[in-house]
């Protein structure tokens, strides 16, 4: 029963990002199979473009096109390409400078011939996606190039094109290893039992539930174990009538705070077996468990008389 | 010797007087298609200097605030935003404190001054609720743990009962204070929220989404971005409309839950509120303040924050919004820009606050301004009401 439980917490969303001028010429250019830059204030051509001069914060918009051939500033092999990553065998990131450009420009290099053919000075040139849609992937990697140079000037562009990019969707995930901790674990194998266990302060002597393995109040460990409820009194609640995304739970339902007996706090749960609008503070309920449920399905009245205000407003 | 040297030396202990001398916001709207993040800050900051009469050279320090990470998806704004905001060169920071997090970014910055750490800061903050997902932030799916219930409002609904409860406030408070706010938001050009046919019988009528919150008692979902330039004396003496001096400002900060917590009062509030009227030398904040822009969510923190900051005995902050005390025309108007009720770009709402009161008392709020307004407070709270952020500024100096 020592075991600390753990599972896996995959954190992952479709963020949109709209791309205001710059970025949106950029992006719609590699679409279109062209590199634009930016001229900055001191005559610089930074590629990727930004929006701002990075040494004079001025506003900037003189966009330039620049070749799809350039040099490796720096590298690094990357031996275990991980998931979502430009290529999945082993490949350079590299630091490209493309022709006509000042600054440089981060990717993959596609370098068959293993870490050993890459260098510093090598030149490289751009392998275009096969579909291209206005993002960064357009450029699917780059790969080593002979001595062909592009023009070394960049060449004045408008930036604009028809049926501009403008907004992306940058996927982001992050995975996690979860460990509830050891007092959570506690709470969890009782619940499993159908028990409520929280832990006592041993200086304020207030009951935690669910228990944190510390009174934040006090900043002391709580070590002594409780038994709370299974009963417990509805302090305040609220009536949802709008469909949450992620619930499968019919509107309208009742969400509550249930002092469960014994506990020094409240916990939240949903109030059924009464009609909603019966639902008051006061209320006696008890838990109802379903097969399965690491939680009570739901809270329902007991049966005894309401609580008074007086025994449960410090716990409001 | 410099000027900055005899200054310093004249000063010697004690703090410098901070002055809000650059104020700036985006108009907020639900969808910002147009700009990208650093084209929104850009645009706020931009308006600052500008009321400042400034330049991004006169700046010597940034502090950038953002709801959190998780909303948008930008782990580290104050990198990523460094070319649009000047910060190129410059010491940059950034504040994390969930929905107060204007309000702490706005304090943090003046802190920086009144320590003579940097003579003339830019402070930031900023939302793009269209591009983030507040409620899938929110509710992350941790393993073990019992899904919530319920939304934002969800979670708010049940302390409004208590707040009900406790005070035997009747029911129409609620709808008084959305009505009040959105007519305010009608005199605030930058609002997001123009409800130009509101009535109070269309708030009224609303649909009830959390019972006892309706539809028209909730905030909107707002992009926008928020700025001000704070300068120490020198720079305020230099600057072309009149500034705003800050007179106190505090946080404080608490557990989401714990056994004795006041979700309806919460003591980091009230705490938070004392030590700013006692830095300032207020006494009866009722009588000494002309303005307050406190942050409102869902109309019934009005009365429950009236209470909270002292501005009513408990269980009398209903009475004072029903009296109409707290409109643009009673004797403590409160949120006359109109509040997070008519605009709530999250990260942004807390400094909106800040620099609402500002405006107030250097009588630049346009139709909302209070008339004479001389003291004004901004307040910000967030997360489980456990983080607060407030500051007193006013037309006059401090007296040190």
């Amino acid at each position: 029963m020592n075991e600390v439980l753990t599972a896996p917490l995959v954190v992952e969303f479709p963020f949109t990002r709209s791309l205001g001028p710059v970025q949106s010429a950029f992006l719609t250019g590699l679409r279109e199979g062209t590199v634009l830059g930016a001229r900055g204030t001191d005559g610089r051509i930074l590629v990727p473009p930004t929006e701002y001069d990075p040494v004079t914060a001025e506003e900037i918009r003189d966009l330039v096109e620049v070749a799809s051939t350039g040099t490796v500033t720096t590298w690094s092999w990357n031996a275990t390409p991980r998931r979502g990553q430009p290529l999945q065998h082993p490949f350079a990131w590299v630091l490209v400078r493309l022709d006509g450009a000042d600054t440089a420009l981060l990717h993959a290099l596609d370098a068959p011939g293993g870490p050993e053919s890459v260098s510093t000075g090598m030149r490289v040139r751009i392998r275009w996606a096969e579909h291209r849609g206005g993002a960064i992937t357009d450029i699917a990697c780059f790969e080593p190039a002979g001595d062909e140079e592009g023009p070394a000037e960049p060449a004045p562009h408008t930036g604009t094109f028809a049926d501009p990019v403008t907004g992306i969707v940058a996927e982001a995930r992050l995975d996690y290893t979860y460990t509830p901790g050891r007092a959570q674990t506690r709470y969890l194998n009782a619940l499993a039992e159908h028990r409520t266990l929280g832990e006592r302060c041993p200086r304020c002597r207030k009951v935690y539930v669910p228990p944190r393995g510390a009174c934040p109040t006090c900043g002391v460990a709580t070590d002594e174990q409780v038994e709370v409820g299974p009963a417990g009194t509805v302090t305040t609640f609220c009536v949802v009538n709008i469909k949450a995304k992620n619930l499968d739970i019919d509107v309208p339902y009742v969400y509550g705070h249930i002092a469960l007996d014994g506990a020094g706090l409240a916990l939240h749960g949903r109030i059924a077996g009464i009609p909603y609008d019966q639902v008051r503070m006061g209320l006696r309920v008890e838990p109802v468990w379903t097969e399965g449920g690491r939680y009570p399905d739901h809270y329902r009245p007991t049966g005894e008389p309401d609580a008074d205000y007086e025994t449960y407003k410090e716990l409001l | 010797m410099s000027t900055t040297a005899t200054h310093r030396t004249a000063r010697g202990s004690g703090k410098e007087p901070v002055a809000v001398v650059g104020v700036g916001q985006t108009k907020h709207v639900s969808a910002r298609r147009d700009v990208s993040m650093a084209g929104l800050v850009r645009e706020a900051a931009g308006r600052a200097l500008r009321d400042a009469e400034l330049t991004w050279a006169d700046i010597d320090a940034v502090v950038i605030g953002k709801a959190p990470d998780f909303f948008e998806g930008v782990m580290m704004p104050e990198l990523y935003l460094a070319d649009a905001l000047g910060a190129v060169g410059k010491p940059m920071l950034r504040v994390h404190t969930a929905g107060s997090v204007g309000g702490s970014t706005a304090l943090v910055a003046a802190n920086l001054v009144a320590a003579r750490v940097h003579r003339t800061v830019l402070t930031v903050a900023f939302e793009k609720q269209s591009e983030s997902n507040a409620m899938w932030g929110l509710s992350l799916p941790v393993p073990f743990q019992q899904p919530l219930l319920a939304g934002a409002g969800g979670f708010f609904a049940p302390h409004v009962r208590a707040y009900m409860r406790r005070t035997s406030a009747p029911e129409h408070i609620g709808a008084l204070v959305a009505y009040k706010d959105r007519r305010n938001a009608l005199k605030n050009p930058y609002a997001h929220l123009h409800e130009e046919d509101i009535t109070l019988e269309k708030v009224r009528s609303s649909p009830m989404l959390w019972d006892p919150i309706r539809y028209s008692e909730t905030c909107p979902s707002s992009d926008g971005a928020c700025a001000m330039v704070l300068s120490d004396r020198e720079g305020a003496a230099r600057a072309p409309r009149p500034p705003a001096w800050v007179h106190g400002g505090a946080m404080r900060s608490e557990p989401t839950l714990f056994a004795g917590k006041d979700a309806v009062s919460p003591r980091a509030g009230s705490d938070c509120a004392a030590d700013v009227y006692r830095q300032a030398g207020i006494t009866d904040p009722r009588r000494e303040i002309d303005a307050v822009e406190m942050y409102v969510p869902f109309s019934w923190y009005e009365p429950m924050w009236l209470e909270n900051l002292g501005f009513a005995a408990e269980g009398e902050g209903w009475r004072l919004t029903e009296s109409g005390a707290t409109g643009l025309d009673g004797d403590l108007p409160v949120n006359p820009s109109g509040g997070v009720l008519s605009t709530n770009p999250i990260g942004a709402s807390g400094m909106l606050r800040f620099a609402e009161a500002a405006l107030q008392v250097r009588g630049l709020a346009g139709e909302h301004q209070v008339p004479g307004a001389r003291r004004a407070l901004g307040h910000a709270y967030g997360g489980g009401s456990q983080f607060f952020a407030m500051w007193l500024v006013g037309a006059e100096p401090p007296v040190s």
